[in-house]
Formats: C-alpha cells, sequence, structure tokens
C-alpha cells in the first residue's frame, strides 16, 4: 500500500484542513449569486473575420455557431422569445453559417422550422424571404424548407400569392429525384385556394398529360382532383346562367 | 521552524530567478510592449483602452501559465532527483519542507506578478495598475498552492499542469456556470436540478478568480475597497485550505 495510514497525519493538520474548508464554503455562501442579464443579438462578424477565427475547418465553426445562435433565446438565467430576436441579425447569422457551411441543412431548417414559426408576421415574412433567397442557390438541396415555408405562407400568413410563388419555384427548380411528387404539385391547389379554378385545373391536367407523376396513387389522386375541379368549375358555370 | 522553512524557501527564490524563466519574461515583456506598439497603430479610437486591456489579459493569462508550469516541474524535478526523499529524510517535520517550497514558489509569484504589473501600469497610469498588480499577486499565489497540491498528489507534469490549469479555467468560469445552472434549476427534470445542484456545490469550494484582476479596474476605474478586501480574504481562505490539502496529501504518502 502507497499511502500511509489517516493516523500518520498530524491531528493540527486535519483540524486546519477542516476549517479552511469551512471557511472557504462560508466565504463562498456570503457572495451574492451571480445574476443574469439578457443580452441582444448582434450582428453577424464578416465571412472573412469567421474564415480567420475558423483557423481551416469552416464547417466546424458553421456547426458550433449554428449551435450558439440556436441556444441564443435560452440565455443562462433567462429567456428570450425567438419573437424577440433582432430578425435582421439573425437573418444575417443564419447568411454568415451558410457562406461557411453551403452543404449545411441546419440554418434554412431553423430558419423555416423555428423562426418563422413566431406569432409575428413580419418577422415570418423575412425568415420565408430568406429561406426563399436560399433555396433559388441549391434547389435540390434546400427544397424541403422552401416546401415548409409554403405550408407557412399558406397556413399561418393565410397569403396564397405568396404561397404561390414558393410552389411555383418548387415545381421550376426542383429536379432532385429525391424530392416527392407533391413538392413540384403544390401550386394547383394553392390556385384552387384563390379560387383559380380554371388555372388549377388546367395545371393538374397539364401535370398528367406531362406524365412526370409515375406514382400510380399519385396519378389517381390528380385524376380525382381533376375531375372535382371539373364538377366545380361547371357548377359554378350554372349557378351563372340566368 | 523558521530556520528550516527560510532556507528552503530561498533555495526554491534562487532556482526561479536562476533559470530561464526570467528571460521568459524577459520575452513575454518585450512581446507585450510590441503588441501595444502595433494596437497603437491599428487601433482608430480608444487606443489606451486597448492596449491595456488586451495586454493585461495577456499577461494574465501568462503568468498564470508560467507560475503552474515552474511550480509543477520544479516539485517533479525535485522528485525524480530524489532530492525529496533526501528532504523528508532530514529531521524535520514534513510540514516544514512543504511550507518551505511554498514561500518560496509564492514570493516568486509575487515578484513575477510585480514584473508583469510594469507594462500594464505604463499603458495605464492610474490607481487601478497597483491594484491590478496587487491582485495578479493574489491570484498567482493561490494558482502556487494548486500547483503544489496538484503535483504532490499526481506527481507527474502532464497531470498536474492539465489538472491546474483546467482549475484555474473552471474557476474563471464557475459564475457563468452558476448563471446556466440557475436557469435549469427552474426545469421540473431531476437531472437539472441534479446538476444545478453539483454546480453550486463546486462553486462553495471554488474560488472566485473572475472576480480578481479585473480589466475594468484598469479600463473604467479602481475597485471598491470591499472588491480589493474581498480578493484579500478569498486568497488567504483559499491558500491555506490549498495548503492544508497538500500537507494532508504529503502525510499520507509512503515515501
Amino acid at each position: 500500500m502507497r499511502e500511509r495510514p489517516l493516523a500518520d497525519v498530524p491531528r493540527w493538520l486535519i483540524g486546519l484542513l477542516a476549517v479552511a474548508l469551512v471557511l472557504q464554503v462560508l466565504f463562498a455562501s456570503s457572495h451574492p449569486k451571480p445574476t443574469a442579464k439578457a443580452e441582444d443579438l448582434g450582428p453577424p462578424p464578416s465571412v472573412e473575420a469567421l474564415r480567420l477565427a475558423a483557423v481551416g475547418e469552416p464547417i466546424a465553426l458553421a456547426r458550433l455557431l449554428m449551435l450558439y445562435l440556436q441556444a441564443f433565446d435560452y440565455q443562462a438565467g433567462t429567456r428570450i422569445p425567438y419573437r424577440d430576436l433582432n430578425y435582421e441579425h439573425l437573418e444575417g447569422w443564419l447568411r454568415r453559417i451558410l457562406e461557411l457551411d453551403p452543404a449545411g441543412q441546419y440554418p434554412l431548417m431553423s430558419a423555416s422550422r423555428l423562426y418563422a414559426e413566431v406569432p409575428d408576421p413580419a418577422k415570418q415574412r423575412r425568415m420565408l424571404e430568406f429561406v426563399y433567397a436560399e433555396y433559388l442557390k441549391d434547389p435540390n438541396r434546400r427544397w424541403p424548407w422552401l416546401a415548409h415555408a409554403t405550408i407557412i405562407a399558406k397556413h399561418q400568413l393565410k397569403d396564397l400569392p405568396l404561397a404561390r410563388k414558393y410552389a411555383v419555384a418548387l415545381q421550376q427548380h426542383t429536379t432532385t429525384p429525391d424530392a416527392p411528387p407533391w413538392v413540384r404539385q403544390m401550386e394547383p391547389f394553392i390556385l384552387e385556394d384563390m379560387n383559380e379554378l380554371e388555372a388549377a385545373r388546367l395545371l393538374i391536367g397539364g401535370l398528367i398529360a406531362s406524365g412526370q407523376v409515375k406514382d400510380q396513387r399519385d396519378l389517381e389522386l390528380l385524376e380525382r382532383r381533376l375531375q372535382l375541379l371539373e364538377e366545380r368549375i361547371e357548377a359554378e358555370k350554372r349557378q351563372k346562367r340566368p | 521552524m523558521t530556520r528550516i522553512i527560510a532556507p528552503i524557501a530561498r533555495a526554491t527564490l534562487l532556482e526561479a530567478l536562476r533559470s530561464r524563466m526570467l528571460w521568459l519574461v524577459a520575452v513575454l515583456l518585450a512581446l507585450s510592449f510590441g503588441i501595444a506598439g502595433f494596437l497603437q497603430q491599428v487601433a482608430i479610437i480608444e487606443t489606451a483602452g486597448i492596449q491595456v486591456a488586451i495586454i493585461a489579459a495577456l499577461l494574465r493569462g501568462a503568468g498564470v501559465f508560467l507560475t503552474a508550469a515552474f511550480v509543477v516541474m520544479s516539485m517533479v524535478r525535485e522528485v525524480n532527483d530524489k532530492v525529496l526523499e533526501l528532504m523528508l529524510a532530514q529531521p524535520w517535520p514534513r510540514a516544514a519542507y512543504l511550507f518551505g517550497k511554498f514561500v518560496g514558489f509564492s514570493t516568486a509569484a509575487v515578484l513575477l506578478a510585480a514584473i508583469l504589473t510594469v507594462p500594464v501600469a505604463w499603458l495605464a497610469p492610474v490607481a487601478g495598475a497597483p491594484l491590478w498588480g496587487l491582485s495578479l499577486a493574489c491570484e498567482l499565489v493561490i494558482v502556487t498552492a494548486m500547483s503544489l497540491f496538484c503535483v504532490i498528489t499526481l506527481t507527474h507534469v502532464v497531470p498536474a499542469l492539465a489538472a491546474v490549469l483546467g482549475f484555474y479555467v473552471l474557476a474563471r468560469s464557475i459564475a457563468a456556470l452558476q448563471i446556466i445552472a440557475t436557469a435549469a434549476g427552474a426545469s421540473v427534470a431531476w437531472t437539472d436540478r441534479a446538476a444545478t445542484w453539483i454546480v453550486q456545490a463546486i462553486a462553495l469550494v471554488l474560488p472566485r478568480l473572475d472576480e480578481m484582476t479585473q480589466v475594468s479596474w484598469l479600463v473604467a476605474g479602481p475597485p471598491t475597497a470591499g472588491a480589493i478586501t474581498s480578493v484579500l480574504v478569498q486568497t488567504a481562505v483559499y491558500t491555506v485550505l490549498l495548503v492544508a490539502a497538500a500537507q494532508f496529501d504529503l502525510h499520507r504518502q509512503n515515501l
């Protein structure tokens, strides 16, 4: 055994250790507890500065920055709701992170699913527009986030023209086979909600005729939708007749 | 007892003075003056504030590292050269040897703090500079005691140095950890509550290094008398605790 017995330690030393420990605990307890202060999200540094700080690991830095940004609302000892963040700065941070790691999905996922879900239409629109602009740079990788943005525009903002704009972009630019067919088929349904029945009918008819839709169930769904649309158009025509 | 402690302390101080640490400090000073000159050219406004803030933070970190490295390496060398065994074979208590080493190392640390305060005082000729230096000396004495404790316990350079630096970083950031833990304490999850209690318990046995040697004393104005008193009391209490812990460990080692 390498250790000597406790009895070899002088008693005065054990006493001194105990007294010092008690004094330290009393001293630390007597200090007022540190308090938290919420801070605003500042503007992001330039991408050059970030690349310098990354010391050759921009992807690692991008991931770290994303975690920092995501946790910013949950500051030490306090909480800032997402809607209270400075969205101009937030967008700047997200853009910088994407510049560091263009293949990363996290910034756009956060933009469409976290920051665009706040109860502030102006901030929601800002995030959706950011997702739209970034989607256009890499449609085949970033389509899920614009698809979600389309749903937010349609169901939360009730802004059907905006939803249609995104749906058109999805239909025109998304070419990857990874994207499910409904991603490219959103426009006619939005047109239908806008009561643009004729345009919706033409689009669905065009989709069926183009042969782009391969799945039999999708095809059946579109044909049923087309049939319903034609019935609605016919019913409206009948109502308009004197 | 003083007749035993004083020669050991003097020998330790001589070792510090005759080692190449002084050259390293000279290089550090030259580097800090060089950085100060560079910052003077770069900064558009608040030049003096930027210079002193950056130099003070740099010197503080360098001082801590030099102190910890010197204490750890000196003690490990003493163990490897069997000087420790020779010392313990002498007809004096183990406590005297360790206390002598502590006094020698602490004196070297205080001298180092005094040297490092020179460029800070030159850049920030305010009342805060001497108090900053005093606080740095206190901080280095705590680091000395911690290094002594770690090297007595762990006996090897890398683990001891890593433990000291880990302790230092933890003590500097414990206030921030406490704040985060307080927020987590509101959670209903037992893991969050347990983490809060653990952090609060750790905070009780760590010195508040984040309240020491603050750059704000140089930039915004000197600290209050209460702040300096708190630094002195903390240093006294924590140094006694660490030295007692190191003595306890040395007494239990079967050397």
